[in-house]
């Protein structure tokens, strides 16, 4: 019973929490090895080891694996999948790219978003936007999984596992990047973020949103929008929460000018607190707040960050 | 270039969902459907690029029961120009996993020889977002997911991407296999005369076991159960009396 995680690596830099967050998802699963793939990875790796419950590193890298485009790093994750019952990841942007293309080439299903881990072959996930949780059981030999991250606490420290340095496969030269547009923030990352105050249609402009982000910056908080607002171009597409955005589940989520529909609420309705603030007292969002205020955001945001 | 279209006929998007009583799975006898909001933005893509003059014929597959018929229709009606239906199932309720359908769709293409195959991200009835990637792994064509943007030139496409740091552009060789994203476009809706068009434009009738397709299920569902609902909350009068009760609730 072994487990081969495919640990978050961007840029050569390990994203910690998500990558911890899935160790303690997958610990009961067997001895997880964990993947650290990349141009740049040696890094990830020494920080990868540290996770508790890792009993193993592997290290590729290779410029054929810089920004782990999908093809080259699903063709080295099959080359591995031989020793492993479970092949896992949590469920970023870049796990949903790959997995499913490691999953069809092993020829067993791929399962996606896992929020709970039964046995080693039960699992359940959440589907229509969360308004359902099915238990699935695989009979596949490999259970290839991406989880959910927000709903696992991040395994902690250990004394350094170690570390095996592997070579990359060939790369089938199919893809190949061009660019990264990422904006530089001090603001913590939306999905580990204790605190997140999100923005919606009703705020009205992207000049309106610095309103949002200066009650985000007086609680420390992560900022977010929603789908209206990304489309409306009010907030970048990383901003967004929702159940094809990011899925959030902070200690305070606040909810700003947000009607509320079924797919944003399925990003963030595991937030232990939510407060909104909406002027339409009919909004749905009321119907998940802990706390609602009904009134018009332009008067209660400033007031809101100015009194805590 | 040919370009194929999957679409798959799920719960309309504005539907609330209930959970069945015996906990066998979600009710959809006598629920509205619709086709996946994010094949619509894909079936769009390639009428674009139809107008374009980048593609030269649109064909729209759905996999499911008989009833995808009025999904193809409406594929038809935005401005595809023909349609496959594979009848994999009887009942409405039984879902055919990514992994069954992207071989069928593998074998479509190897049939139609498409440049492109344009897909929707992810259903939003099973959420699972992987039935593009997996029909890439089983043809070895290159991917793109999750795209805001596309751009064909020659035998490469120049993609953006929505990524959890923000966007992506990547260069892939054609043909290729493009999952969509809510950004790439805003779909049209179907005039009602090219509702009427579509009713004459070709449809074949096929099943998953033309394609020698084994559809059973590799993940069995167990039980389907209602997520925990949150508490009822309550009103506060004022930012004052807001402020009060995150204090008092330890979350300011």
């Amino acid at each position: 019973m072994a487990v081969l995680l495919l640990a978050e690596v961007n840029d050569g830099e390990l994203a910690l929490d998500a990558t911890a967050k899935a160790v303690a998802a997958a610990k009961s699963l067997g001895d997880v090895t964990a993947l650290c793939v990349g141009a740049t990875a040696a890094a990830a790796a020494e920080a990868a080891a540290k996770i508790d419950g890792v009993s193993k590193v592997l290290c590729a890298e290779d410029a054929g694996l810089g920004h782990r485009l999908a093809e080259a790093t699903a063709a080295l994750i099959v080359s591995l999948a031989g020793d492993y019952e479970h092949i896992v990841a949590p469920a970023t942007t870049d796990a949903k790219n790959i997995l499913p293309r490691v999953a069809a080439l092993l020829d067993v299903m791929v399962l996606t978003d896992v929020s709970g881990v039964v046995d080693g072959a039960t699992f359940e996930r959440p589907i229509y936007a969360g308004n359902a949780i099915q238990t699935v059981k695989s009979s596949d030999a490999t259970k290839v999984i991406s989880f959910r991250t927000s709903t696992f606490d991040a395994a902690g420290e250990q004394a350094a596992a170690p570390v095996e340095t592997i070579s990359a496969t060939e790369n089938p030269g199919l893809s190949e990047w061009v660019e990264d547009k990422v904006a530089a923030s001090d603001r913590p990352e939306l999905t580990s973020a204790g605190v997140v105050v999100s923005g919606g249609r009703g705020v009205g402009s992207e000049e309106n949103f610095a309103m949002i982000e200066a009650l985000a910056d007086k609680l420390g908080a992560a900022v977010g929008a929603s789908r209206a607002a990304v489309d409306s171009g009010f907030a970048p597409n990383d901003w967004q929460v929702g159940q094809t955005g990011k899925v959030v589940a902070p200690e305070l989520y606040i909810a700003i000018g947000i009607s509320g529909a079924i797919q944003h609420l399925a990003g963030m309705k595991d937030s232990k607190v939510i407060v909104a603030i909406n002027k339409d007292e009919e909004a749905p969002i009321f119907q998940v707040a802990d706390f609602g205020l009904v009134a018009d955001l332009f008067d209660a945001v400033p007031e809101l960050t100015e009194k805590l | 270039m040919k370009v194929l279209v999957p679409v798959k006929r799920v719960i309309d998007y504005n539907v609330k969902v209930r959970v069945k009583a015996d906990g066998s799975g979600v009710d959809l006898a006598n629920v509205k459907m619709s086709m996946n909001p994010f094949d619509e933005i894909a079936v769009e893509e390639a009428i674009r690029l139809k107008e374009a003059g980048k593609a030269d014929e649109i064909v729209a597959v759905s996999i499911g029961v008989k009833q995808s018929q009025e999904t193809l229709r409406t594929a038809l009606a935005m401005g595809a120009d023909r349609a496959i239906l594979v009848i994999a199932a009887d009942d409405v309720h039984t879902d055919i996993e990514p992994l069954a359908v992207a071989k069928i769709l593998a074998k479509i293409v190897e049939e139609e020889q498409p440049g492109l195959v344009l897909c929707g991200k992810q259903a939003i009835d099973n959420d699972m977002n992987a039935t593009g990637q997996m029909v890439s792994a089983l043809l070895g064509w290159s991917q793109a997911t999750f795209a805001s943007k596309l751009d064909i030139e020659g035998d490469a496409a120049t993609v953006t991407r929505e990524v959890d740091g923000g966007l992506q552009t990547i260069k892939v060789k054609m043909p290729a296999i493009v999952t969509v994203d809510l950004r790439l476009n805003e779909p049209r809706y179907a005039s009602l005369p090219n509702i009427m068009k579509a009713k004459k434009k070709p449809m074949d009738e096929k099943t998953a076991a033309d394609y020698g397709v084994d559809v059973s299920r590799r993940l069995e569902v167990v039980k389907t159960s209602e997520p925990a609902e949150r508490a009822a909350g309550i009103k506060v009068g004022s930012v004052d009396e807001l402020v009060a009760k995150l204090k008092e609730a330890g979350a300011v």
